[in-house]
């Protein structure tokens, strides 16, 4: 365990200092009253160490952290999966799990020693003066309540009016009916915003926000972010935000730390950390998120290799070593403290070699793929393909002859796939591109509409279709963990489909078996493995070595990246694009995020209620003239530069339900650039310009494109990095 | 609601229907001569035959479905086969002391496990736990008849509190026959707690780790408010649907524990008619356990629904 203390001793008291300072330049930045170095910290956290108990012992989930926050002042917590950053969250409010544990260290709020606390003054503490907004709103509101009791139950005094002026305030439209509301009856966005009405309701010195907008859709992400970030700049709290996104973070906050495997491994002013990030591991996780604007034949990602570390088997010297591209004998030996410089601080032996501009700290990469101009084989087409949904029909309604209401899931849907190239799908979620990658792989029996696989009708019905057609088409889901039988071995797994749609013999499959697991950059000793010892990361490369066994000609990826932290997701975009340039597979590729779908499709479709809205070249469909829709998908983006300019277009509402699909242009109850009774009357023509760039709107494309500005700059191609270090592919997960 | 209520009225009554069908036809195949039973061993032809005319037991199979149907929902629930007694008020007054006994039963029984259960999880893992969890299996491991004959031996033979035979007189009230009816109904209990307080403490241990339970203690309310005002309501909602399935059990149960301590009960008559082949007994008091079953799930699924908002009613 590497949690021996003695070598940050020396740095800790310059490191307050120095945060100290950083804190109250903000401070007087903010405070218009003339506040200065009096001004008592609202956290102050010193040397903390929590840790679980566990069988056998202790788990140290966040390590000697140390850490300021001034009142008025955006902090940002950022880390992968398991670096410890909720735990340390909800330390900040001695909120821990029954078997979590503080070692060691100190946290004060506003001068109080918070662990000395008794419980009546730490209940107190909960009520007035610390809150939290909860990742998931939906199960943090008990869901047999009205929610107006519920967070009225959260105020010190008040009743309901008070409650509803915070309702108000929080930006919901109907104050009184969220009151009698339960919970399940709110949208996502909804809810979110009750949790930060009751967040808000004690006017807390210290907000905590862990992943407030991760399982939202990217517009109403948008919205709640602006709405936090307006919140925050009203008052004088001191926040706390936790996320795994880069660009979140870098839209709200003042200054960023970085967690890695329970330690700080970097803290700066947001600005400061983007542009010049000093630790290895925060170059990588900017390295590792695709920027919208740059496609993979710019630039390839920059993978971090391995996996965050078991917290029960930490490395020694320091936790990145294993991980880092440059690291030296010396940090594998000792444990490194802070260099400090100018209000920021890096937990690395070689950040003053960084800072000098005499190091890049930068993870290797392929190099970006260069494309040669393809032949335009069509190996997929769809034409108007649909799918209804009966719902809501009991017994009684069949008895009695009730119509069939229908959903209208997807409605309509013409789409072409090429050889080779990749077609991205997005929307918000209920926009149906789930539900068209299953009616094409035959997981759903489409209702109606031709689908064509390789020259040939490919049947709506999935017992209709031979295996041939299996061999040519496969599909990965989004959640590796559900899609592979935890009882079966990799190698059993990828062996099937050698043996059944190949017609192998077991020992020609099992070589081509380690063939594929090599193809997915995995040792062959991944095929005696079960799923449940994989990493995330694995377990996906398995999926797809699985869907690639058939060769397929067209493969389907559902979300496939999602649920992926951003260094493992990075090396599987980069995967993918090896892998679609050594076979020629032809993929749709549906996400709802567009950063990635824009890095890996060639071109895009933009679908919104069962219906296309949008499609082009890739390049097309960033650039104006836009649909309204994707305009402000494209503005909900958060991004990860925090000097990018970007529109804000935000959209009204909710989607509405698909029982219910709106009149006209579907669109038209939350488009920005509604133009009056033609769109609620009638169906927008497809406009189509002279390079194939499809548009489904009323509004004329010149028209569109004058009033149009870009949504955003693109990001700069960095090119001179990028040749000098190209030595050798990407290996996440492949020292074992 | 209303809706809701008369549409899960409607399924009550196809449920019946349905099983007054099963019932006729399963009787039909016990084996064994009606007349023959009754007439005895030397009962000539033509009594035989007589008899059996007189029954109706001549008549094609779904004629004699309808006649018993409509006879049982006109309050016709003909004559004993083997005693030649009226049905009805047999049946109906075994009934009723059935339900005395399954209702003092569910009364004991549905309380005290919730609460075991509530403490259980409150404590989890503590010794008061395990000491809970591990007497609950324990009892629950023992059948009917020998928890009662235990019963029996400590508080009647031993200690001499309570009676060991529970035969009360007809038209014994609840207060008359209260002393008649705490063995078997401590019997019937200790059948019902383990399974109820397990369930309620499982149910309680994942309400406990919802993520609005940390919600409600964020909002600094005293963790008394957060398990009452929150976490108690939550967390009986599936015990409610378990009481109702229970009682089903319940009424296995009380056929064991009416024979063992020789209680007039429905279970009681139910043995005696099965003994006797006496098939209109036998469909009567059958329907009557369905029809009590159902409406104890109607019941309970009412109280689901009214208590849990994300149930709709439409």
């Amino acid at each position: 365990m590497s949690t021996s203390p003695t070598p940050d001793s020396a740095t800790d008291s310059a490191t307050d200092s120095v945060t100290d300072a950083t804190s109250t330049d903000r401070t007087t930045d903010r405070a218009t009253n003339g506040a200065t170095r009096d001004v008592t910290p609202t956290i102050e956290v010193r040397d903390l160490s929590v840790s679980y108990r566990q069988k056998g012992g202790y788990l140290d989930a966040v390590r000697d952290v140390s850490l300021t926050i001034m009142p008025g002042q955006t902090y940002g917590l950022v880390g992968e999966s398991g670096s410890g950053k909720s735990t340390l969250a909800l330390a900040l409010m001695r909120y821990l799990a029954k078997n979590g544990e503080v070692r060691s260290g100190s946290i004060s709020l506003g001068g109080d020693d918070l662990l000395a606390m008794s419980d009546r003054q730490l209940s107190e503490v909960w009520q007035k003066r610390v809150k939290l907004v909860p990742q998931n709103p939906l199960p943090s509101l008990n869901p047999s309540q009205r929610v107006g009791k519920q967070v009225q139950e959260g105020l010190v005094r008040g009743g309901k009016q008070e409650v509803l002026d915070l309702f108000e305030s929080v930006g919901l439209a109907d104050p009184l009916r969220v009151y009698t509301s339960y919970p399940h009856e709110l949208s996502g966005g909804m809810q979110q915003r009750v949790m930060i009405a009751l967040a808000l309701g004690g006017e807390p010195e210290l907000l905590v926000l862990d992943e407030p907008t991760t399982n939202l859709d990217v517009t109403t992400e948008a919205t709640i972010l602006d709405l936090i970030s307006e919140l925050i700049a009203e008052r004088n709290t001191a926040v706390l935000y936790v996320s795994h996104s880069l660009g979140v973070v870098s839209k709200v906050c003042d200054r960023v730390a970085v967690l890695y495997a329970g330690e700080l491994v970097e803290d700066a002013a947001v600005d400061e950390l983007y542009d010049k990030p000093l630790h290895p591991y925060t170059q990588g996780l900017l390295d590792s998120v695709p920027r919208i604007g740059q496609d993979k034949s710019q630039v390839s990602l920059r993978p971090i290799p391995g996996q965050i570390p078991d917290l029960g088997d930490l490395p020694s010297g320091c936790v990145f070593t294993p991980r880092c591209p440059v690291a030296i004998d010396k940090c594998s030996e000792v444990h490194p403290g802070f260099y400090e410089t100018g209000g920021r601080r890096s937990r690395c032996h070689r950040s003053n070699e960084i800072d000098e501009g005499g190091l890049e700290p930068r993870q290797p990469t392929d190099a970006a793929q260069t494309r040669a101009v393809r032949d335009v084989e069509q190996v997929l087409t769809l034409r108007d393909v649909e799918k209804n949904f009966a719902v809501g029909r009991s017994l009684f309604d069949t008895l009695r002859g009730k119509p069939v209401r229908q959903v209208h899931a997807v409605d309509g849907i013409d789409l072409t796939l090429h050889r080779g190239r990749t077609l991205g799908l997005v929307g918000e979620s209920g926009s149906g591109k789930s539900t068209l990658a299953r009616c094409v792989i035959g997981l759903y029996e489409a209702s109606s509409g031709e689908m064509e696989l390789l020259d040939m009708p490919l049947r709506r019905a999935l017992d209709e279709r031979d295996t041939e057609v299996l061999k040519h088409l496969q599909m990965v889901f989004q959640s590796s963990d559900e899609a592979l039988n935890p009882y079966i071995r990799v190698g059993d797994a990828l062996r099937r489909p050698f043996m059944r749609l190949a017609g192998l013999s077991r020992d020609d499959a099992d070589e081509r078996v380690a063939e594929l697991l090599a193809s997915v950059k995995l040792s062959a000793q991944y095929a005696a493995r079960l799923p449940g010892e994989l990493s995330g990361g694995e377990k996906q490369r398995v999926a797809i070595a699985r869907a690639f066994a058939s060769q397929p000609d067209v493969l389907l990826f559902d979300e496939a990246v999602s649920g992926l932290d951003v260094s493992v997701q990075a090396a599987i975009l980069n995967l993918l694009g090896t892998l679609q340039e050594e076979r020629d597979t032809a993929y749709l590729f549906i996400s709802h995020d567009l950063s990635v779908v824009s890095y890996l499709a060639d071109e895009v479709a933009v679908v919104y209620l069962g219906h296309l809205m949008e499609v082009g070249k890739t390049r097309q469909v960033l650039e104006p003239p836009y649909h309204p829709y994707t305009e402000a998908l494209l503005s909900a983006i958060p991004l990860i530069d925090p000097n990018a300019k970007q529109q804000q277009i935000r959209l009204e509402g909710d989607v509405p339900s698909p029982l219910d699909i709106p009149s006209g242009c579907r669109f038209h109850t939350r488009c920005p650039r509604f133009i009056g009774d033609i769109c609620v009357d009638k169906e927008p023509p497809w406009q189509e310009d002279e390079d194939g760039h499809r548009i489904y709107c009323h509004i004329p494309l010149g028209e569109l494109k004058e009033t149009q500005q870009r949504v955003f700059t693109f990001a700069r191609p960095d090119t001179e990095t990028q040749t000098q270090l190209n030595k050798q592919p990407d290996e996440e997960g492949v020292r074992g | 609601m209303a809706k809701y209520i008369s549409r899960r009225l409607a399924f009550l009554v196809l449920t019946l229907l349905l099983t007054s069908v099963i019932i006729f036809a399963i009787t039909q195949l016990l084996p064994g001569d009606v007349a023959r039973v009754i007439l005895g061993r030397e009962a000539s032809e033509t009594a035989l035959k007589n008899l059996r005319e007189q029954l109706g037991l001549d008549r094609p199979l779904p004629l004699q479905y309808v006649a018993w149907l409509g006879g049982f929902v006109t309050g016709n629930w003909g004559d004993s086969y083997s005693t030649g007694q009226a049905i009805r008020p047999l049946v109906l007054e075994r009934a009723g002391n059935s339900l005395m006994l399954a209702g003092l039963t569910l009364l004991v029984a549905v309380p005290t496990a919730v609460v075991l259960g509530v403490v259980a999880a409150l404590r989890e893992d503590s010794w008061i736990d395990n000491v809970i969890s591990i007497g609950s299996l324990s009892v629950v491991g023992l059948p009917e008849f020998v928890t009662g004959v235990i019963l029996i031996e400590i508080f009647s033979f031993q200690l001499g509190w309570l009676p060991a035979n529970s035969s009360i007189r007809p038209g014994d009230g609840f207060v008359e026959a209260l002393p008649f009816l705490i063995l078997p109904a401590l019997t019937a209990t200790l059948v019902l707690l383990a399974y109820i307080a397990r369930l309620t403490r499982t149910s309680m241990v994942e309400e406990l780790q919802r993520p609005y339970v940390r919600t409600a203690a964020l909002k600094g309310i005293s963790r008394r408010e957060v398990i009452f005002g929150h976490v108690l309501k939550n967390a009986l909602m599936p015990t409610i649907t378990v009481i109702a399935i229970s009682f089903g059990w319940l009424i296995a149960g009380l056929i064991v524990v009416e024979n063992v301590f020789n209680y007039p009960g429905l279970g009681r008559l139910l043995t005696f008619a099965i003994d006797r082949r006496d098939l209109p007994l036998l469909q009567a008091i059958t329907l009557l356990a369905v029809l009590g079953f159902a409406v104890a799930n109607l019941i309970a699924d009412l109280l689901y629904a009214y208590l849990n908002p994300r149930i709709e009613y439409e």
